[in-house]
């Protein structure tokens, strides 16, 4: 998979081709039915390497992993050598020696992946990398979309939030991007760069949130991330008042219109209770997805990296 | 009493505005004479034939990284990387540990570069103590001890009302206040030129205004407290249109720009190779087009590397951690020929007036000329040469530099230092 022949695994959306992608979510579509299994990773070894707090993320990487026969271990940075000081390349090389068939990374430093792919031989899946990329979430969120609509040609997109520090968002937009989508990003100014404008095309920016949600066929949600801040951009007693997505605004939207998150939520501050249980919400297909769309990387990067 | 005669090269000393054909006889570390057939049998003679002599180059802007720090670099390996790199005389910040905030450790950096350094090296002393940029460091002692200027580089001074202490003291003490100008509030966190690129990786950015503000700062307490102001390192168009019209007004601003900021902009940079990491970032093409106007127009006084080893384990970590700054003895002059002087930007002379007449005048070194009684340090170029700079043979003890493997036509041929040939080509 990777955009070069020496990088194998999944660093980002921004560089891997649509038909690559297309690949994927149509096998993950195979994986969904959850009895589905696979022998593909028999007597394989995946490492989650988790530098950052996760709990679906890494718990769906391990179900993904073992429902394809694969050996999963998990190790995360609080229980590691990380804490004793050892530098990124000398953990990341020491796991290496013992050589398994792909290492799935989050990390709180963007490109901490990008680095090591460099560095070293065994193909690594990133897991989110600090305020970059999380490819296996827009994967998820691309199948999600597609269990309810023929096509991502042509639909309205919105996603709201703390665009500034979403890796997700980065990640959706490249792939709502190359398949056609038209993407319009909503936020405080201070979480919205005006250069995301030109981070893909079909991109639009807008401070106001119903003109982003006006005829979506998606809203996305994204949490402020308030621990990668320096300061609060908004007064947090307002941000509900101005960004957070309530019932109100579901009617303005196109009527099968689909509500999601890649979580946690944060009900009351960036979208109200009732609509995050709504019936167009699809947060819970989102993490249902998680796996299927895991269980299609995985066994791609491990049979060699197909791309 | 030694002699060295360098015979027949195109001597160019824009100090005196000679630039023609001739000889150049050093004795007794001095310029003793530039005329044409000179004869000294005597004398260890240099054909320069076809090749360039110009006044030694000097840096304004290093990091020697000694005391303190002597894993990333020495004041020798330093000096060594600076001749190789055709530079005689270098001026070190005083980032060191301890900080060059005292005389004392300002005469120890003179007599360590006296025992161990093959070209002239010059302290910078710190504007505060430990530059943590509260209480003013012993400028006065250190003025005495041999520093040239005052800087806290790296740390730049945010209190405004320090700045002007420190500017009210070097005036009178007749230094020139370097600054590193960035707000640090602007900046925070930030790891590379804040724009599209920045936001694609993910990154936090340092906006040009961060270093705008503090140019347009050091402006104003200049004007107020007569000192003399350099901006080190410019990198921002806003910053070069201060200067300029600073300059209009009559006020003894200048500044220096890096080969690295001229040479590469920000979409040019692999996505989080340390190597290009720096402060100030690499920009985007708008202020790299500035700096290179201000080369042209003259807002720029000088040019200087910045050169910042970093050991190898610190350069091996998550980019936001990896510590700024690049190498950049070396590559100076292959990159200011291949960017400003075989493309026609500037005449060769030019560039030569940028690498000695200027950081002279700045920091008033009274070198940095081939006028007979100047010191006897000589840069021989030779526009011709082709070569590629091979990091892994670096005279630095560090290797962080984006430039390796790169191409050049012309470069240094002999560095001479007080009349003795530290390097020559290989």
């Amino acid at each position: 998979m990777g955009k070069t022949g020496s990088v194998r695994g999944l660093l980002g959306i921004q560089d891997l081709p649509r038909t690559e992608i297309e690949a994927i979510l149509e096998r993950a579509k195979f994986f969904q039915t959850p009895q589905q299994r696979g022998t593909a990773l028999t007597g394989r070894m995946i490492v989650n390497l988790f530098f950052e707090a996760s709990t679906r993320t890494r718990v769906s990487f391990e179900i993904a992993a073992r429902r394809l026969g694969a050996d999963a271990i998990s190790i995360t940075a609080s229980g590691s050598s990380v804490s004793k000081g050892e530098s990124l390349v000398d953990t990341l090389a020491t796991l290496a020696a013992m050589r398994p068939d792909a290492i799935v990374m989050r990390h709180a430093a963007s490109g901490a992946p990008h680095f090591l792919a460099r560095h070293l031989d065994i193909p690594i899946i990133n897991a989110g990398d600090g305020t970059h990329e999380h490819p296996t979430q827009a994967l998820l969120d691309a199948r999600t979309i597609l269990d309810h609509r023929p096509t991502l040609e042509g639909l309205r997109v919105a996603i709201i939030g703390d665009l500034a520090h979403s890796r997700v968002a980065r990640s959706n937009i490249h792939l709502l991007s190359k398949f056609g989508a038209s993407i319009v990003l909503c936020g405080p100014p201070t979480l919205l760069p005006k250069e995301m404008a030109q981070l893909a095309p079909g991109v639009t920016l807008t401070h106001d949130i119903r003109e982003a949600i006006a005829g979506a066929d998606v809203v996305m949600m994204l949490r402020v991330q308030l621990e990668r801040q320096h300061e609060a951009p908004i007064a947090h007693s307002e941000y509900f008042g101005f960004f957070g997505l309530r019932a109100e605004h579901i009617p303005l939207a196109k009527n099968d219109v689909l509500v999601m998150h890649p979580g946690p939520i944060n009900r009351g501050h960036e979208i109200a209770s009732e609509v995050a249980d709504s019936k167009q919400s699809v947060i819970l297909n989102q993490v249902e997805n998680g796996i299927a769309v895991r269980m299609a990387v995985l066994e791609r990067v491990t049979a060699g990296g197909a791309a | 009493m030694a002699k060295l005669l360098i015979k027949g090269g195109r001597v160019i000393d824009p100090a005196s505005g000679l630039d023609r054909v001739t000889d150049v006889l050093i004795a007794n570390s001095i310029v003793r004479k530039v005329g044409d057939n000179q004869h000294a049998p005597e004398a260890e003679t240099i054909d320069a034939t076809g090749l360039v002599v110009a006044p030694g180059f000097i840096d304004m802007h290093v990091h020697l990284r000694e005391p303190g720090f002597v894993h990333a670099e020495t004041i020798e390996t330093g000096a060594r990387a600076a001749a190789a790199g055709g530079f005689t005389t270098i001026c070190c910040m005083p980032n060191t540990s301890p900080v060059n905030d005292s005389a004392l450790v300002t005469r120890y950096i003179i007599e360590r570069a006296q025992r161990d350094a093959v070209v002239n090296v010059f302290p910078i002393g710190a504007i505060t103590k430990g530059s943590q940029g509260e209480e003013l460091a012993s400028i006065g002692g250190m003025k005495r001890a041999g520093i040239v200027a005052i800087s806290d580089d790296g740390r730049p001074v945010m209190n405004s009302r320090v700045m002007r202490r420190a500017m009210e003291t070097a005036a009178a003490l007749d230094l020139p206040v370097i600054d590193h100008c960035e707000d640090l509030n602007l900046s925070a966190g930030g790891d590379m030129h804040e724009a599209l690129r920045c936001v694609e990786l993910g990154l936090r950015g340092i906006p040009s205004c961060s270093e705008d503000v503090m140019v347009a700062r050091d402006i104003i307490l200049a004007e107020v407290t007569g000192a003399r102001f350099h901006v080190a390192h410019l990198s921002t168009r806003g910053a070069v249109d201060m200067v300029k019209q600073a300059k209009q007004r009559g006020l003894p601003v200048t500044c220096e720009v890096s080969p690295h900021h001229f040479t590469l902009c920000d979409s040019e940079i692999v996505p989080y190779d340390s190597n290009f990491k720096m402060r100030p970032p690499i920009r985007c093409t708008h202020d790299v087009d500035a700096c290179l106007e201000g080369i042209i127009d003259g807002t720029v006084d000088a040019l200087a590397t910045d050169h910042a080893p970093h050991a190898g384990s610190e350069k091996m970590q998550e980019f936001e951690k990896c510590p700024f700054g690049i190498l950049g003895l070396e590559t100076a002059i292959g990159l200011s020929f291949a960017r400003l002087v075989n493309n026609g930007l500037i005449p060769l002379k030019r560039m030569i007036e940028l690498y000695t007449t200027g950081p002279a005048n700045i920091l008033k070194l009274n070198r940095g000329t081939l006028q007979a009684g100047s010191p006897g340090d000589v840069t021989i170029l030779d526009p011709r040469r082709t070569w590629h700079y091979e990091l892994a043979k670096s005279a630095s003890k560090s290797r962080n530099s984006p430039f390796d493997g790169w191409q050049f036509q012309g470069g240094p041929t002999h560095t001479i230092v007080s009349g003795k040939v530290v390097w020559r080509a290989s």
